[in-house]
Formats: structure tokens, C-alpha cells, sequence
């Protein structure tokens, strides 16, 4: 929010005015403005004890307006805070529960040192209070109390008395006992302060089936945490678990799968992983049906899933298959599963379908999915020659930045399947004046030096390339540099004096280090030892291979424990993004361990 | 793991915060100024910028809801799923309280807005968000002082979706099992997805605390229970959501759909299944573009449903050229529309009885020059339309069993209809497009 300096005195001081008013209309009114203004982003901060005043009142919604404006303000006043204190402690002495929950959960929110001396004995009540709504608003309120200071927190038992409740007869008491037991566990430095059990796993399933959706997920994160001593107690904690799957709320689905997700890792009997893996793939597929940003989600976390088990969603690649209406964001998303499912069976039907996408408006969707049919060819050895063909299809409609993505990959089905397609060379090079791009250029240039051999008018193609050598990007100038030296290994004749030209040109008029180094090289190669060069510069390239599993082994793992979180959303080790610890050594280079 | 999220803001789409709540305090408030600018500068690098991201130890989480931005911003590693969802909830909820979510209705109800999202979430996680419950003790009149609100029951309870003393003079349940079929074909009329998303819908009018039992001609259960359907055919659902009412546990042993319902309108379970029947409504285009002059279409439908069946309200909607212009139609039923702001012509059929065949054709001109650089967009034709009495499924009530201590009888009428979801047929290539190509 935006602070701006609140200047307009004469509104102030009528606020002033009001808020001390003897008629109780008028300065719950004037309660209300300042609020207003507050939102709109004016600092009334100055008006504290006199908004604060008005907080002693059986008024429930001029009690809610003065906690909400103590919440915004009491960091800048922490002084005057001490003057509610008083209303505080006497609130969560009501008799209405609501006031007393109220009062607690606000009380929890004043992050000002001077407020938590006085917090403790109210909370010690409200954790015993009778009524469940206060004892679970209090729950949530250790782990604000223990956010500002473990050591008071710990001192006064709140921990203890925060165990305990997790055996509460409230499933919504469980619910927020075990969230703030959890946060509690990760930032505390001994790490004894929630370790699922076997007793407490018991207890979270059994408040499993009785606790509202959000509790559900509470609950089924922490029972990610539990390791189970045997495949015979994880499969039945993989029953118990399994009904979540048929939840409408989509973070209770994910939830659930990734606590089966870790299970599994314990599960050695083979049928129950197979019946197991079968049950996931609906809801999966399910939670395309849900709201774009929660199928971004779910389309990346299906990505790994799969990336793990590519046993699954075997014969479901149509539903990823992308509507006209998604959003850029979840047809990206699509496509890379797509890719992963693809198999010699369902080729054609891809094939298909990318081509369509070729054809949309969206440039960058258009690239990726002709960069997608090439690694389609690259994954399928038996497929190679329909996605070439596709592409030549989609070549030929000229249209220009789908040709220069088809050469792009072209270059690499080329590297894949060297000496295949040799016959579509004429092809690509009548396209070589619509190519402006540098990656597109170079690939072309690459193809060129590759099969010199079997390109009649090699040395009039490169030469062509050769006359805007100087402006070029410098990835092109590498290129071209390589090429026109492999032509001149592979037909000495016809290119002496181009080979020449270009070394001279690189290492007296370039000044980027990377292309008139290599052009030193080549040269001292050439002029030394010929048969060298070739050793070199002809040497057998290792094959390429798709690499549709971007994520490593180890990190994989990491990542299936985060589940449904924002490093499965990332595809990033939580460390990678997590405040500023992301910057220290100790994190990148951990990170970089699990790259 | 902890899921929380730092802070909540409403913002417009020029990135003004209309209203926040800041929950841990963890985060500067003025984190929300890098919000827009970093959305558009993800735009700008031509990816899509995704509903997540994050920048300089700042996760940014939000979603569109009308001409706003709901965000939430984490330091965490938050459950990315909850976030959104409940972003979403909130919007619903806030819907269900001022009819409409925008900026004016923000405005004129930030008081509430901040009552609610205070009960919504605490210290980042989500609390009570059942709207109903919620309208229960957080209301939008004045608080009589003599009256004291008390949090219902319900917040608490296992059955945090309904309140006790609930009285009606007239019992009654009303079950709407609504389909949806989402269909995608491809220029040459193959089918390439074809699925039900169907939807049983309540209207609970009921005293007490009620326990219900639906039954339905669900294959699995016959099978579990090895009772073969006395009548009919059963149906097999690929997978089934239930309302968080449903007794999951219960279902997963035997089959059986056993609830306490929330009074009002919900929707009790959702199912989906892969069809293999015939496409419904089935439209076939025949394009002639001459380029530079004129455009004509020949659109054939046909209902492909038992005759005894009709659609009704059908639309079928046909992309032509943003350029077009001079339109004329010639149809053998309903009337047809050219919409010019949307690039399409729209085929109104009040009502189509299944079996029947119909032909429109539509005529347009087209300028003389056209610019070659705009691709042209192809989207696809998309058909609306309802067909009461009839689910593609074959999905049938057999029973709704209702049982309350205090022993009333209570009505249950169910209704079935079909309507169309994502219903999208690929537009085929023009047929003369290249011979007519100028030189």
C-alpha cells in the first residue's frame, strides 16, 4: 500500500472530532472513515488513541473496524498499544466466543513486543476454553507467538498444551493444531516439536474424514512427512488415504496424490503399485476441469508425476489435446506433456494435432509446437520420417518464423539421425533468404557445412552467407566459421580462397574474443597439420538424444515431496526461491549439487 | 511445509490496490507495487506469463476474476494449489455476498470485505469458507446491540456446511443432473475428445438435520454388491467428486452416496466420463474463399439423438474473416445473425428435433486488398444448445432415500438435461482458397 502523507488537516481534525463524539452513531462513522482512508492508502496513524478509545464497546462491528485498524498501525505506535491491552485481556474473558476467538486471533497479529507480554495468560485460557471455535482460533495464535519468540513459546508450555490438542475432540481443532505444529517444526532449530508418529498418524486419519477441506489438506501435508516402517503399514495408509481422491477440492486430490507419491516409494508388492498408480490417473485428469490457474498448477505437477511413473495417463494424451480458449499459459503446459506421452502408438494423432497448432495466431505457441514435432522425431525412431514430412509440409506454407523453428529442428532430427534425410537439403536451402533469425541462420549454416559434400552449390551458399559476415550475430559468425572451414576440408577445390578470405576477415576485423580465437585456431590447425584439422573438425558428433526429463534424479525426489507446492509449480528445489537465503553459498551450492 | 500466504490483495487492472489484508506481516505491503510491472514485462518477452511466479525471494500467486486481479503474495514455499483455490473461493464468496465482484461493489463494502477476509484466513491459512455459514454470523446489517452473534455450530462441527434448527413448512429436494459435453473435432470430422462432465445438482429444502442416501445405477456398486440392475443399463463414471458432505470413506467401501446435505443450492457430486457415442449436434462447413472478393459458406447440421428428443436454444457459432462485410443468408430453419464485433455469424434453432438435418448458407465480401502480414486466425465453430429430459450417459436416480429423527416425509423431484460444455469443431481449410490466389 502506498503511504501517502495525510495532509488534508481539516478532515483530520474532523475525524478528530467525531471519533471523540458523545453520540455513538457518530463515532462509529467516523471509525468507518478512517478506515476508508486507510484502505485507500492515507496514513491516519496519527489518530491512534483516539480511534483506540473506541474499541471498549458491545458493538461487534466497531469492535472489528478498531482491531483492524490496531493491526495496520500498532507497529508505528507500538508505545501507545499498551493503551488496548487492557480491552484485549477483558475480551477474551467474554462471554460470547466470538469476542474471545476475536480478540485472541488479534491480539496475535499485533506484532509489537510490548503485546506479547500480556498475551500469554489469555492464551493459556483460550487454549482450554470450551468452546472449539476459540480453542482453534488460539491454536493458529502459538504459531504467531512462536513466529516472534520461540523462547516464550516453549517457556509458558504453549507447545505442550499445542501437542495435546492435536488428540482434540474437534476435528477443526486437530486441523489448525497440526498446521501450527507444522510451521512450528520447520522453523524451530531442534526439530522436536512435530514428528509424525505412528500415534499421531493415527490421529490425523482419523480426524481425516470429519475436518473441513482446508483442514484435509493440512492434515494429509503433515502425513507426507511420515515414514512408514514397512510396505505392508504403507499400503494401508494408502487406503486410508486413497478415498481423498474422489474430493471436489482440487488441493485435497493433489494432496492426497503426492502423500501415495511417497508411499509408493516404500511399497514392494507389485499389484497393489499397479492398482494404485491406475486409481490416480482419473483425478488427475479431473483437475484439467478446474480453473486455468489451478490447471497450471496441475499440469506442471503432472509433469513430474510423470516424469517419475511415465506409466501413467498412458492412453489419456487426448485430454491434454489444447481448446482454442486455454490461456497461452496452460497450452505451453499442454504441449510438453503431450510431448512426454507420446508413443509410436498415438504419433499419428499427435502429429495431427501439432501441425493444427502451426497454423494458430499465437506466435510463441506456433514455435513451440513445431519445436515439438521435432522432438517428437528425435523420441521416436519409427515416427522420424512423418514429423520430417510434417515439417516440410509446414515449410512450405512459407509463412516465416514457422520455417525458421522447422529448420531449427531439423538441425537437430539431422544430428539424431545422421545421413537420413539428406533428400530434403534442396528444400531447406530455397528457404535461405526468409531466415533473419540468428539460431535459425545457424542451423541452416550447419546443415550446410555438414553435408558439403553432397551439396553441389555449397561454396556459393556460404558465400552468400559470407557477405553480411560482419554484421552478424556472433553465434552465426561461429557458425560460418566452422562451416566454410568443413567445406574446405571436404572440397579443397572449390573453397581455397573462401576459407582464406574468412580466417582473415575474423582475426583482423572482429573484435569479439570467441570468433577471432576460433578463427586462430582453425587457422594454426589448417596451415600446421591438415590431417589434424580433420581429426577435429570432422570428428563423429555423440548422438543427441530428447531429453523430455528435465528434472535430475535426485532433485526429482525432492520435488515429489513438494507436491502441489510452488517448487512443483517451479520445478526448483524450495532453497532455489526462498527468501534471501536463495543468495547464500550454502544454497547454491546444494543447489547446484542437485542440478 | 508451510502453506501461508503473507498478504491478500484486490487490485484493478491498472495494478491499484482496491483493498488488502496483510496476514504475517512478513512481507512489505509495497512488495504489491512490483506486481503489475512484472506481469507486463513477462508479457513482454512473448511468454505467457504464468498465474505464478517469483521475484527477488517474493512469490507472486493471482488470478483474474471480471476486471480484477485477486494476488497473493508468500516468502514460502506455500501449496500452490490452495493458494489458487482459495483465491478463487474468495471471489465466489464475495460474489455470493454483493451479486457482482468489481471494483465499485469493493468500494461500497470494504468494511465487510475485511470482516470476511479476516474469518477467511488466519495467519495465512485458510479457515471458514463456507459462504453460507459465513452469511450466518457475518451479515451486511447493522448489528442490533441486544443481539449478540455468536459463531454458528457449524464453524466447528463436524458438519461445518449446515447449522442446526433449520425449519421448512414443506419438505422438498429438487435434483438437477445436468451434462456437459466438451467435444473437440478436427477439420476432417474426426473426433478428438469427447467427454461428459456431468454434475448433480441440489436444491435442499429440508427441516432438521436430515441423512440422505442417493442411489444411482452406478456399475461399480452393482458389481460390489453383486445385484445385477433389475432394470436398464448401469454406467460406468471415470471418476467422481463429491461435495466435501459426501461420506468419501463410506463411498469407497461400498459404493453407497450417504450425506447430511447444506441447506440451499449445491452441487452434491460431479462425474466424467469418456464417451464414445455420436456427437450430438453435428455441424459440417464447406468454405469457398475467393480471395480479394468474396466468401461463402454452406453449414450442415444435423441432431444426432433419438427423435423423440429435441434441442432447444441451439447456436451455432461461425467464425468468418474480421474483414468481412455485406452479409447475406439463406437458411432452411431459425435465423442467422452476423456479429461483427466477434468475427462470426450466429444460426439460431429454437428447436431442433433430434434426427433432423438442416442447411444454412451465408455469403460475404471481402475488401480487395488484404494485408498479408495478419495470420489468419482460425478459431474454431463452437455450438450451444440443451436437450431437456435426456443425459448422454444413461446416468439415472434410482432412489433418494431422506431420513430425519423427526420422521417427516419429504418430496424428491429430479430433472435430467444435456447442454453443451467446450463444444468446438475445427473450421476446414477453404476449398478454392489456392487456385484463386492473386499472382
Amino acid at each position: 500500500m502506498i503511504i501517502n502523507t495525510y495532509n488534508k488537516t481539516g478532515e483530520n481534525a474532523e475525524l478528530l472530532a467525531d471519533l471523540n463524539s458523545e453520540y455513538r452513531d457518530r463515532r462509529k462513522d467516523a471509525v468507518k472513515r478512517v478506515i476508508a482512508n486507510m484502505t485507500v492508502g492515507k496514513d491516519v496513524s496519527s489518530l491512534f488513541p483516539h480511534v483506540v478509545k473506541n474499541m471498549q464497546t458491545e458493538d461487534l462491528e466497531m469492535k472489528k473496524l478498531v482491531y483492524l485498524y490496531l493491526m495496520n498501525y500498532a507497529k508505528s505506535n507500538p508505545d501507545l498499544v499498551i493503551l488496548a491491552v487492557n480491552t484485549f485481556v477483558k475480551d477474551t474473558d467474554h462471554v460470547n466466543p466470538l469476542i474471545r476467538a476475536l480478540a485472541i486471533r488479534t491480539m496475535g497479529c499485533i506484532r509489537v513486543d510490548k503485546i506479547l507480554d500480556h498475551l500469554c495468560e489469555p492464551l493459556r485460557k483460550c487454549l482450554e476454553d470450551d468452546d472449539p471455535y476459540v480453542r482453534k482460533t488460539a491454536a493458529i495464535c502459538v504459531a504467531k507467538l512462536w513466529d516472534l519468540d520461540q523462547e516464550r513459546a516453549l517457556e509458558n508450555g504453549f507447545v505442550t498444551i499445542l501437542q495435546g490438542l492435536v488428540s482434540d475432540s474437534n476435528p477443526m481443532v486437530v486441523a489448525n493444531a497440526v498446521t501450527a505444529l507444522a510451521e512450528m517444526q520447520e522453523s524451530s532449530e531442534t526439530k522436536d516439536i512435530f514428528v509424525v508418529n505412528v500415534a499421531i498418524m493415527n490421529k490425523m486419519l482419523a480426524a481425516l474424514n470429519e475436518c473441513t477441506e482446508w483442514g484435509q489438506i493440512a492434515i494429509l501435508t503433515s502425513l507426507a512427512e511420515y515414514r512408514p516402517l514397512d510396505s505392508k503399514e504403507a499400503e494401508s495408509i494408502c487406503e486410508r488415504v486413497m478415498p481423498r481422491l474422489q474430493h471436489a477440492n482440487g488441493s485435497v486430490v493433489l494432496s492426497a496424490i503426492k502423500v501415495l507419491m511417497i508411499l509408493l516409494r516404500y511399497i514392494n508388492n507389485d499389484e497393489f503399485v499397479k492398482g494404485l498408480i491406475r486409481k490416480m490417473s482419473p483425478p488427475l485428469v479431473t483437475l484439467l476441469s478446474s480453473a486455468p490457474e489451478v490447471q497450471y498448477v496441475s499440469l506442471r505437477n503432472i509433469n513430474l508425476i510423470l516424469q517419475k511413473r511415465p506409466d501413467i495417463l498412458q492412453n489419456d494424451v487426448r485430454v491434454f489435446f489444447c481448446k482454442y480458449n486455454d490461456p497461452p499459459y496452460v497450452k505451453r503446459e499442454k504441449l510438453e506433456i503431450i510431448i512426454k506421452l507420446c508413443n509410436d502408438k498415438n504419433i499419428e494423432q499427435i502429429l495431427s494435432e501439432l501441425k493444427e497448432y502451426a497454423s494458430e495466431v499465437d506466435v510463441d505457441f506456433v514455435r513451440k509446437a513445431v519445436r515439438a514435432i521435432g522432438r517428437c522425431a528425435i523420441k521416436i525412431d519409427e515416427a522420424s520420417e512423418r514429423c520430417v514430412n510434417v515439417l516440410l509440409d509446414l515449410i512450405n506454407t512459407k509463412v516465416n518464423y514457422v520455417v525458421q523453428e522447422a529448420i531449427i529442428v531439423i538441425k537437430d532430427i539431422f544430428r539424431k539421425y545422421p545421413k537420413r534425410y539428406e533428400a530434403i537439403i534442396p528444400t531447406l536451402c530455397q528457404n535461405l533468404d526468409s531466415l533473419d533469425e540468428p539460431e535459425a541462420k545457424g542451423s541452416l549454416i550447419w546443415i550446410i557445412g555438414e553435408y558439403a559434400e553432397r551439396i553441389d552449390n555449397a561454396d556459393e551458399l556460404i558465400e552468400n552467407f559470407l557477405e553480411t559476415f560482419l554484421e552478424e550475430n556472433s553465434r552465426v559468425q561461429l557458425q560460418l566459421l566452422t562451416a566454410t572451414v568443413k567445406l574446405f576440408l571436404k572440397k579443397p577445390s572449390q573453397s581455397e580462397e573462401i576459407v582464406h578470405r574468412v580466417l582473415q576477415t575474423a582475426t583482423e576485423e572482429i573484435d569479439n574474443p570467441d570468433t577471432r580465437d576460433r578463427a586462430f585456431v582453425y587457422w594454426r590447425l589448417l596451415s600446421t597439420n591438415p590431417q589434424a584439422a580433420k581429426a577435429v573438425v570432422l570428428s563423429e558428433k555423440p548422438p543427441i538424444s530428447v531429453e523430455t526429463n528435465t528434472v535430475s534424479p535426485a532433485l526429482m525426489d525432492e520435488l515429489i515431496n513438494n507436491i502441489s507446492t510452488l517448487a512443483s509449480v517451479y520445478h526448483k528445489p524450495p532453497t532455489a526461491f526462498m527468501g534471501n537465503k536463495a543468495y547464500s553459498a550454502d544454497a547454491v551450492k546444494k543447489a547446484a549439487a542437485a542440478e | 511445509m508451510a502453506s501461508a500466504v503473507s498478504a491478500i490483495f484486490i487490485l484493478d487492472l491498472k495494478g491499484k490496490v482496491l483493498i488488502s489484508r496483510n496476514y504475517r506481516g512478513d512481507i512489505p505491503m509495497s512488495a504489491v507495487e512490483k506486481f503489475l510491472p512484472l506481469v507486463l514485462e513477462a508479457e513482454e518477452e512473448s511468454q505467457a506469463p504464468a498465474p505464478c511466479f517469483t521475484d527477488d525471494g517474493i512469490n507472486y500467486l493471482y488470478i483474474r476474476h471480471n476486471n480484477l486481479f485477486l494476488l497473493a503474495i508468500t516468502r514460502k514455499n506455500s501449496n500452490a494449489t490452495t493458494v489458487m483455490l482459495f483465491l478463487h473461493t474468495i471471489a465466489e464468496v464475495l460474489t455470493e455476498y454483493f451479486k457482482e465482484l468489481e471494483e465499485e461493489s469493493i468500494r461500497d463494502n470494504f468494511v465487510i470485505i475485511y470482516e470476511l477476509l479476516d474469518e477467511m484466513m488466519d495467519f495465512g491459512y485458510p479457515q471458514t469458507t463456507e459462504s453460507k455459514i459465513l452469511q450466518e454470523y457475518i451479515t451486511q446489517d447493522a448489528y442490533k446491540l441486544e443481539v449478540q452473534v455468536r459463531p454458528p455450530m457449524a464453524v466447528t462441527n463436524a458438519v461445518s456446511w449446515r447449522s442446526e434448527g433449520i425449519r421448512y413448512r414443506k419438505n422438498e429436494v429438487f435434483l438437477d443432473v445436468v451434462e456437459s459435453v466438451n467435444l473437440l473435432v478436427n477439420a476432417n470430422g474426426n473426433v478428438l475428445r469427447s467427454e461428459i462432465l456431468g454434475a448433480i445438482k441440489m436444491k435442499v429444502f429440508l427441516s432438521g438435520m436430515p441423512e440422505l442416501r442417493l442411489g444411482l445405477n452406478d456399475k461399480v456398486m452393482f458389481e460390489s454388491t453383486g445385484r445385477a440392475p433389475t432394470k436398464g443399463k448401469s454406467i460406468e463414471m471415470e471418476d467422481v467428486k463429491f461435495h466435501q458432505c459426501v461420506r468419501l470413506s463410506k463411498f469407497e467401501n461400498d459404493r453407497t452416496i450417504s450425506f447430511i446435505p447444506p441447506d440451499g443450492e449445491f452441487d452434491l457430486m460431479t462425474y466424467r466420463l469418456n464417451t464414445q457415442v455420436k456427437p450430438l449436434i453435428w455441424v459440417e462447413a464447406l468454405v469457398e474463399n475467393y480471395t480479394g472478393s468474396r466468401v461463402e459458406y454452406l453449414i450442415r447440421a444435423k441432431a444426432q439423438f433419438k427423435r423423440r428428443s429435441s434441442a432447444n436454444n441451439v447456436e451455432i457459432h461461425i467464425p468468418v474473416p474480421e474483414d468481412a462485410d455485406t452479409p447475406k443468408f439463406r437458411s432452411g430453419i431459425g435465423s442467422v445473425q452476423y456479429v461483427p464485433e466477434k468475427a462470426c455469424v450466429i444460426w439460431k434453432i429454437k428447436q431442433f428435433q433430434g434426427g433432423k438435418e438442416f442447411s444454412m448458407r451465408a455469403h460475404f465480401g471481402l475488401p480487395s486488398v488484404k494485408n498479408l502480414e495478419d495470420a489468419d486466425k482460425r478459431p474454431p465453430m463452437s455450438i450451444k444448445f440443451e436437450i431437456p429430459y435426456f443425459t448422454t450417459s444413461g446416468i439415472q436416480v434410482r432412489y433418494l432415500k431422506i431420513q430425519e429423527r423427526s420422521g417427516y416425509a419429504a418430496l424428491p423431484w429430479v430433472r435430467y438435461i444435456t447442454q453443451n460444455g467446450d463444444y468446438q469443431m475445427r473450421m476446414p481449410d477453404s476449398i478454392k482458397a489456392s487456385k484463386m490466389a492473386p499472382i
